[in-house]
C-alpha cells in the first residue's frame, strides 16, 4: 500500500487511541476530586493530568499570568479537553484524526469513514461548553465510547490487510505509551520515597488508577484483595491478560509486524522483540529493585524508537 | 405551487398554468400521481434527511475563495428529472457521435493537422494557449485523448436540445450521479418499484475497464491509480470515490516519483510501477519540469515519460484545445470532416468577438445576449445580459472592447425548468444535463447524467459554486416507454 496511506492510517489510530486515554485521565481525576480530602489542593490534583501528558510547561506559557499562577480544574480541564493550541487536547487529537481519516478516506470501509466523519460532527456539540461546571463525565464517556465505536467498526469491518495492521499498529504503540505514562506518574506521585512500598496508599488514588484503565474490576476479579501498589503496576506491566497493559499491547505489536507483507520489517521486528520479551519474562520483584520509574520511562523511550523506526521503515520512503 | 414562466419549456408538465393532469408529459404522469399525495413537509423532511446523510458521508465539497477548509454541501434537490429512452438515445448518441469526432481531432491537430490543410479550422488554433506543442507527435494508446468526457446539453423545448460545451480536461460531477441516485433508492424505494430506472451504478467498473485498455500494450496487469491534488481540492470526494468504486490508489504526486522512464508509487513494500494514470490535476500543475515550475502537486519528470510511453494519462495532456469556447464553434463541421456524418446535436449560436461583425452585435445586444470568457470555466467571468444591472453591462462593455478575442457571446437560451423544492414549495427552476462519454476500447455512457439545478428563482447559472444543486435523473428503460401501471391506450411519442 501507499506509504502516505499508511502514515495516515497509522496516525489517524493513535489519535484516537491518544483523545481515549486523555479522556480516562481526566474522567478519574475528575473523578477523585469529588472524593473529600483526597489530595491537599485543586494543584496537587490536577498537575498530575497535565504531567501525564507532558504538558506542564506549555499550560504554565498559556495559562499562568499576574493574577492566577495555581493549576486550577477550570484551566487544566479546558486545556486538555478543548484547547485548540494544545496539540495533545482531547479536540486536537480527534480533530487530527478526521484530518488522516479525510486525507485517505478510500483506504478504509466507507463505515470507518463515516464512523469517524460524524465523530469530528457530533464533537461539535461539546464547543462553548463550560466542562468544569459540567458535563465532564458525559464527555469523557462519550469520547471513550467513539473510540469503542471506531475500534469496533475497524475490527468489524475492515478488510485483514495491511491497512488494518497499520491501524492496530497505531492503536497499540499509542496504548503502550499511555498506560506507561500514566503508571509512571501516579507511581511517582503516590510513593515519593522508596521505603514507603507497601505502606498505606490510599485507596482511592489506587482504585482511580485502576478505573482510569478500565482495570479496576480486572483486579478485583484476579486479587480479590485490598489494593497493592506493586499488583497494580504488576497488572498493568506484566500482566497479558489486561487489555490495556503494556505486554497485551506487545503481544499484538510483534504480531502485527509478522503479519505485515513487507520484508522490510526486520529492524522493527527485532526492537519490539525484544522489548516484548522483557515483558514476558520480566518479574516484577527484578522491576521494583531495578526502580520502576526507571523502568517506565526507559519503556516509554524504547517505544518511542520503535514509533520512529516504523516510521523509517513504511511510512516516509523515499 | 408557484405561478409558472410560460416561455420556458417545464420537464414535468406542458401547461402548467392548467394544473391539473392534463398537461403532464407521459413519463412524468406516475410521478405526477405520487407527488400529489405526498405533503410537502414530508418532501421537506427527506430532503433534511438526505443532507444528514450527505454530510455524514462527507460528500462535500470547498469554495474557493471562502474561508479556508469550508465544506459544504451542495444541495440536493428530491425531485428526479426524467427522460425517456427515446430522448436519451438520442442526446447518448450525439454525444458520443461528438466525442469520437474530438477524440479524432485531438489526433489530428497534434500530428498531420488535416483539418487545418483542407481549411476547416484556422491555422490560428496552433495559437492557442490550450494547444500544447509538447504533444506535437506524441503517440497516445488507441489514440484516445478525451478518455472522460463531460457533455453538458441544455433543452429550450420539447424537441430542441443545445451542447452548451465539452468538458475534456478533468471534467467533474460524475460522483453526484451515483450518490444522488444512491439516495433516491434510499429515500424513496416506491419509485423505483413503480419506474423501470435504468441503472448507473457500474460507471467506476466501466471506467476501470476504460482505463485499462488504454496501458501500453506490453503491460499484462496494469496498475491503475487515481492522482489527486489532495484533499484540499474541491473535487477531493469525488477523486477519493472514485478510486474506492474501482479498487485503485488514490495518490498525490509526492506519492510518485520517476525513474527509468517509469513511474512509480511509494508503497510500504517500496517503489512499485504505475503504468495509467486518470490524472484529476490540470495540465499546468502535472510536472514542474515542463509547465508551471512551482506546482508542488505534480510529479517531476512526469512528461518526458509520457511522452516515451511509459505511462498513460487520461485525460490526455493537451486536451484543453479541444474544449476550448473557441474550437466549439468548429465541432459541428469537425464531425463532418473526420465522420463524413450529420451532428447529431446542435451547438448554441455563437458569436467570435474576434471577427468585427460578430462584436458589433454582440455590444448592441449586450442585454440579451449571455457572454463567455473563451478559456472561463465553472461559471466565473460570465455575464447574463437579461439579469445583469446597468452597472454590469457597462462594466463588461469595457473589458470587451480592451480585448474581444477574449470573449463570445451566445443568445440567452430559455433554458427548460424542472419542478424542484424550494422553501415556498415546489416550483421550477432551471437546470442542465452533464452526461459522460467515455473512451478507451469502446465509447460508451451509462444511461444517466449529472443534472444541476439553479436553485435560485430565474437564475440560468447552474454551476455549484454559483448555487447550482443536483438531482437525479432518472433514464427510463428502453422497453417500458408507460411506467404508469395503469394501462392507458395513449400512444406515447416524444420528438426528437
Amino acid at each position: 500500500m501507499l506509504s502516505r496511506t499508511a502514515d495516515h492510517l497509522y496516525w489517524m489510530a493513535r489519535y484516537i487511541e491518544r483523545a481515549e486515554n486523555m479522556a480516562r485521565v481526566l474522567d478519574v481525576t475528575y473523578n477523585m476530586s469529588l472524593v473529600p480530602n483526597a489530595a491537599e489542593s485543586e494543584a496537587a490534583l490536577w498537575l498530575p493530568a497535565l504531567e501525564i501528558s507532558g504538558n506542564v510547561d506549555a499550560y504554565e506559557r498559556d495559562y499562568f499570568n499576574e493574577t492566577q499562577q495555581e493549576y486550577t480544574a477550570a484551566g487544566v480541564i479546558h486545556y486538555l479537553a478543548m484547547d485548540m493550541n494544545n496539540p495533545s487536547s482531547i479536540y486536537s487529537s480527534l480533530r487530527s484524526a478526521r484530518e488522516n481519516a479525510r486525507a485517505v478516506r478510500v483506504a478504509m470501509t466507507s463505515e470507518t469513514w463515516e464512523n469517524i466523519n460524524s465523530l469530528w460532527l457530533e464533537f461539535g456539540q461539546f464547543f462553548g461548553q463550560d466542562l468544569s461546571q459540567s458535563g465532564l463525565s458525559e464527555f469523557c464517556d462519550w469520547v471513550k465510547a467513539r473510540s469503542h465505536l471506531f475500534r469496533g467498526v475497524c475490527f468489524g469491518t475492515m478488510l485483514r490487510d495491511d491497512a488494518f495492521s497499520f491501524v492496530r499498529l497505531g492503536t497499540f504503540i499509542e496504548r503502550a505509551d499511555n498506560t506507561a505514562r500514566l503508571l509512571d506518574v501516579k507511581y511517582h506521585l503516590l510513593l515519593p520515597e522508596q521505603e514507603e512500598v507497601g505502606g498505606a496508599v490510599d485507596y482511592y488514588e489506587w482504585s482511580a488508577v485502576l478505573r482510569s484503565v478500565s482495570a479496576f474490576q480486572a483486579y478485583q476479579k484476579i486479587f480479590s484483595d485490598t489494593i497493592e501498589p506493586w499488583r497494580v503496576a504488576e497488572l498493568l506491566v506484566l500482566r497479558r491478560d489486561m487489555p490495556r497493559s503494556l505486554h497485551a499491547c506487545f503481544d499484538e505489536i510483534t504480531s502485527i509486524l509478522e503479519q505485515l507483507s513487507s520484508s522490510r520489517a526486520t529492524e522493527c521486528r527485532r526492537m519490539a522483540g525484544e522489548l516484548h520479551a522483557k515483558l514476558r519474562f520480566g518479574k516484577m520483584r527484578d522491576i521494583f529493585q531495578h526502580g520502576l520509574h526507571e523502568f517506565l520511562s526507559e519503556f516509554v523511550k524504547a517505544n518511542n524508537k520503535l514509533g520512529v523506526e516504523v516510521h523509517k521503515t513504511f511510512l516516509s520512503i523515499s | 405551487m408557484k405561478k409558472s414562466q410560460p416561455q420556458f419549456f417545464n420537464e414535468m408538465q406542458l401547461d402548467i398554468a392548467a394544473n391539473s393532469a392534463d398537461g403532464v408529459r407521459e413519463i412524468y404522469k406516475a410521478y405526477h400521481q405520487w407527488l400529489k399525495h405526498v405533503p410537502h413537509h414530508q418532501l421537506n423532511s427527506k430532503r433534511m434527511e438526505a443532507e444528514l446523510l450527505f454530510r455524514r458521508v462527507g460528500i462535500t465539497f470547498n469554495v474557493y475563495g471562502e474561508n479556508d477548509g469550508a465544506e459544504r454541501l451542495i444541495p440536493f434537490d428530491v425531485l428526479p428529472r426524467i427522460l425517456s429512452a427515446k430522448e436519451w438515445r438520442h442526446l447518448s448518441t450525439g454525444s458520443i457521435q461528438r466525442v469520437r469526432a474530438l477524440n479524432m481531432f485531438l489526433h489530428d491537430i497534434y500530428h498531420d493537422q488535416d483539418i487545418i490543410k483542407a481549411g476547416i479550422m484556422p491555422a490560428t488554433i496552433l495559437a492557442n494557449s490550450q494547444y500544447r506543442p509538447e504533444m506535437f507527435g506524441v503517440d497516445v494508446p488507441n489514440q484516445i485523448y478525451a478518455h472522460i468526457a463531460g457533455v453538458d446539453l441544455v433543452r429550450t423545448s420539447e424537441s430542441q436540445f443545445y451542447v452548451l460545451e465539452d468538458n475534456l480536461r478533468t471534467p467533474s460531477g460524475v460522483s453526484y450521479m451515483l450518490e444522488d441516485r444512491k439516495m433516491m433508492m434510499r429515500l424513496f424505494p416506491e419509485l423505483f418499484r413503480q419506474y423501470p430506472i435504468a441503472p448507473v451504478e457500474h460507471y467506476p467498473q466501466v471506467l476501470l475497464n476504460n482505463l485499462r485498455a488504454v496501458a501500453q500494450t506490453n503491460v499484462q496487469e496494469p496498475t491503475v491509480v487515481v492522482l489527486s491534488p489532495g484533499a484540499y481540492n474541491s473535487a477531493y470526494f469525488e477523486h477519493a470515490f472514485l478510486a474506492q468504486q474501482m479498487g485503485i490508489e488514490l495518490v498525490e504526486g509526492q506519492d510518485l516519483f520517476v525513474r527509468n522512464n517509469a513511474v512509480y508509487m511509494r508503497t510500504t513494500e517500496g517503489p512499485q510501477r504505475v503504468d495509467v494514470i486518470y490524472r484529476r490535476i490540470d495540465d499546468d500543475y502535472l510536472d514542474p519540469l515542463v509547465f508551471n515550475a512551482n506546482s508542488m502537486l505534480g510529479v517531476p519528470g512526469l512528461l518526458s515519460v509520457y511522452r516515451n510511453g511509459g505511462v498513460t494519462l487520461a485525460n490526455a495532456v493537451g486536451t484543453g484545445v479541444a474544449d476550448d469556447k473557441a474550437t466549439y464553434i468548429h465541432v459541428p463541421a469537425m464531425i463532418r470532416f473526420y465522420l463524413g456524418e450529420e451532428p447529431l446535436l446542435e451547438n448554441v449560436p455563437t458569436y467570435e468577438l474576434s471577427k468585427e461583425d460578430d462584436l458589433a452585435y454582440t455590444l448592441a445586444h449586450l442585454d440579451e445576449l449571455v457572454v463567455k470568457e473563451v478559456q472561463g470555466s465553472g461559471g466565473y467571468g460570465m455575464l447574463v445580459g437579461p439579469a445583469a444591472s446597468k452597472q454590469e453591462l457597462d462594466e463588461f462593455r469595457l473589458r470587451i472592447i480592451s480585448s474581444p478575442a477574449s470573449y463570445i457571446a451566445q443568445p440567452t437560451l430559455a433554458l427548460s425548468t424542472c419542478p424542484t423544492l424550494v422553501e415556498e414549495g415546489i416550483a421550477p427552476r432551471h437546470v442542465d444535463l452533464r452526461p459522460f462519454v467515455l473512451s478507451g476500447k469502446t465509447c460508451t455512457l451509462v444511461p444517466g447524467a449529472l443534472c444541476r439545478v439553479a436553485m435560485k428563482e430565474g437564475s440560468l447559472v447552474v454551476n455549484s459554486s454559483q448555487g447550482g444543486g443536483t438531482k437525479d435523473t432518472w433514464v427510463l428503460e428502453e422497453e417500458v416507454e408507460t411506467p404508469s401501471k395503469s394501462k392507458t391506450n395513449q400512444v406515447e411519442e416524444m420528438v426528437c
